[in-house]
């Protein structure tokens, strides 16, 4: 077997998270992997590691502590200003090399899968994609992530027994972030990023980065499957009437309808909105899991046997989109009443 | 240079509606199921073949399973690849993104000066979306992922590619030879020219490479060099909802609907 480039003994019993930053802001992803890997640290006894990376970061460390951080390893490099796969590959290297935790995790963005990948394969270790849980038992620390999958309703639950660092990536959303402790100390260990800039390869000549769609914080989730056609306008007006978000099922955004954002589900985003309009679809399980934290599910589709509705509070059959239609009417009318 | 030399590195991959999981070995159950070539690897094909309208040269596939995915390899070459090369050993089974990531890097060394290789951002069945990265690792090449197009200079041995990112998008420049991970639907795949179905059907263009071709590391690869396994399974119980039916004419659902999402904002 390939041995990893550290074994489990020489591992150190620390869960290191990368705190991933952009623009000199901490993504909500990395709150959430502090929140559960304080979790697991406590339940062990173990440490929970920060490493950030970046050029002028340093300021983000408080809220990395207030998060449950006992410490940050701190790289910071003029080349690190924008990620590039080839710097901060370098950089996460050395700086787990010198640390050796056992468990590291990432948030399953897309520079966050790239850095993941890369390293896992630098460090001869394996890397589960996608966990939608984890656990670290005793004694030895040995990371169990579940990963749903494999079609419908089976959770695998994956380890690697002789491999560190364990490494792990979450999407965005299947984790809460806990209260944070404002105040709360710990320690900054600040190493020099040692770049081999013959290895940086990558030139960024051009970025253009606005705002980006995030639906997994949205109070309202409007949404679609294949049974609302192509044309979403009705459904779009209907989110922004509510202040919600639009979400879709995967084959829309196989089809190119729709940004792959707003996808909904085990290979998408997980939300976990007061409530959830799902119209026209039908129910699949990679779908559903992306909708188990709402508070309420509403569904309409035309077939009364989808799936859909056995993860439903309220079931309408009939055809979502003259519903739809109907609904941004009655809203509108309510609307223009308590303007009068 | 002066043509390149494109490898689109694709997976077959089971239908959606085949997977399942073999409760003994907790594998995917790849036998007997019916295939298909994994669908966004279908957008980094359409990209291969674009280049090469462009730019001249050849585009070929590299893949990795049992023989029994000739027939669905070939369709590549009816849409315009010229060779498919099948990295196909029993050793090679049961592979985590480790060890396949070297058995396909173990495949393109044996493919010898390669320009680009590319490959589709995830499979359908694993979804992991980590093979181009870490093929990309084990050869020491720069790599462009997530992108929606492509430009090779092939004077200056580079490539220009527009990535996808959060909310925008980058565009990055690396030198050649470099691994590209293609954005799921960011191109129409063409359809296969049937008038080329002899040919492609012809032994030849087919080459099987084992593990003894390949000259690789029996604990690099398959099972055996896959540091991930599956310890267990477990039913995903999904949560009790309360089920209440709404019936009535579309304005009185619409007006039910209407009551219940005010009364949540």
């Amino acid at each position: 077997m390939t041995a990893s480039l550290y074994s489990p003994a020489a591992a150190r019993k620390e869960i290191w998270v990368y705190l991933e930053q952009e623009e000199g802001a901490l993504l909500h992803i990395s709150l959430e992997l502090l929140s559960k890997g304080r979790e697991l640290a406590d339940a062990n006894g173990w440490r929970l590691v920060g490493l950030l990376l970046g050029a002028k970061v340093a300021h983000l460390v408080d809220q990395a502590f207030a998060h449950g951080a006992d410490a940050v390893v701190l790289g910071e490099h003029s080349l690190l200003r924008h990620f590039t796969i080839d710097a901060y590959a370098q950089a996460a290297f050395q700086a787990l090399m010198s640390g050796k935790p056992g468990v590291f995790l990432l948030g399953a963005t897309h520079n966050g899968r790239d850095l993941a990948a890369r390293l896992a394969v630098r460090l001869r270790t394996g890397l589960n994609a996608d966990c939608t849980n984890l656990h670290l038992e005793p004694p030895e620390g040995l990371l169990i992530s579940e990963v749903s999958g494999f079609g419908g309703g089976v959770l695998a639950l994956i380890g690697m027994p002789q491999h560190r660092p364990q490494m792990a990536t979450v999407r965005a959303g299947v984790f809460n972030v806990s209260e944070e402790t404002p105040g709360r100390k710990g320690e900054v260990l600040t190493f020099p990023v040692v770049l081999d800039e013959s290895k940086l390869r990558t030139r960024i000549l051009e970025r253009n980065v606005a705002e980006g769609v995030d639906i997994s914080q949205t109070p309202l989730l409007v949404a679609a499957g294949r049974g609302m056609g192509t044309d979403l306008a009705e459904l779009r007006q209907l989110a922004s009437r509510l202040g919600g978000e639009l979400g879709v099922t995967r084959p829309l955004v196989d089809m190119g309808l729709v940004e792959r954002e707003r996808q909904v589900g085990q290979t998408g985003v997980v939300c976990s909105p007061k409530l959830a309009l799902c119209c026209g679809i039908s129910g699949a399980f990679h779908f559903v899991v992306g909708i188990e934290k709402a508070g309420t599910v509403i569904a309409i589709n035309t077939d009364p046997d989808a799936a859909i509705f056995e993860s439903a509070d309220y079931c309408v059959v009939a055809d979502a989109r003259l519903i739809i239609f109907e609904l941004n009417k009655a809203l509108a009318a309510v609307g223009e009443a308590e303007h009068d | 240079m002066t043509e390149p030399r494109i490898v689109v590195c694709m997976k077959v991959v089971p239908k959606p509606e085949e997977i399942h999981v073999n409760p003994q070995t907790h594998l995917l159950e790849r036998a007997n199921v019916r295939t298909e070539i994994n669908p966004p690897d279908m957008n980094a094909i359409e990209m291969a073949l674009s280049l090469q309208n462009q730019y001249g040269g050849m585009v070929e596939i590299l893949s990795m399973g049992p023989p029994s995915f000739e027939h669905d390899l070939r369709v590549g070459l009816m849409m315009g690849a010229e060779h498919v090369y099948l990295l196909s050993d029993r050793a090679f089974g049961g592979a985590d993104t480790l060890a396949t990531t070297y058995t396909l890097a173990q495949g393109i060394h044996k493919l010898g000066d390669v320009d680009v290789i590319m490959l589709g951002e995830e499979s359908s069945d694993g979804a992991t979306g980590q093979v181009p990265q870490g093929l990309a690792e084990w050869l020491d090449l720069p790599q462009l992922t997530l992108l929606t197009d492509l430009e090779l200079d092939i004077q200056a041995r580079r490539a220009r590619g527009k990535r996808v990112l959060k909310g925008g998008y980058e565009r990055l420049e690396v030198p050649l030879p470099c691994v590209v991970s293609v954005k799921t639907a960011c191109n129409e795949p063409r359809f296969m020219d049937f008038r080329l179905k002899a040919w492609a059907a012809d032994p030849a263009r087919l080459t099987v490479w084992s593990a003894q071709d390949l000259n690789t590391d029996p604990d690099c690869t398959g099972l055996a060099g896959s540091p991930t396994t599956v310890t267990g399974l477990a039913a995903a119980a999904l949560r009790e909802r309360k089920k209440i039916q709404i019936n009535g004419t579309h304005e009185e659902i619409a007006a039910r609907l209407a009551e219940l999402v005010r009364g949540l904002q």
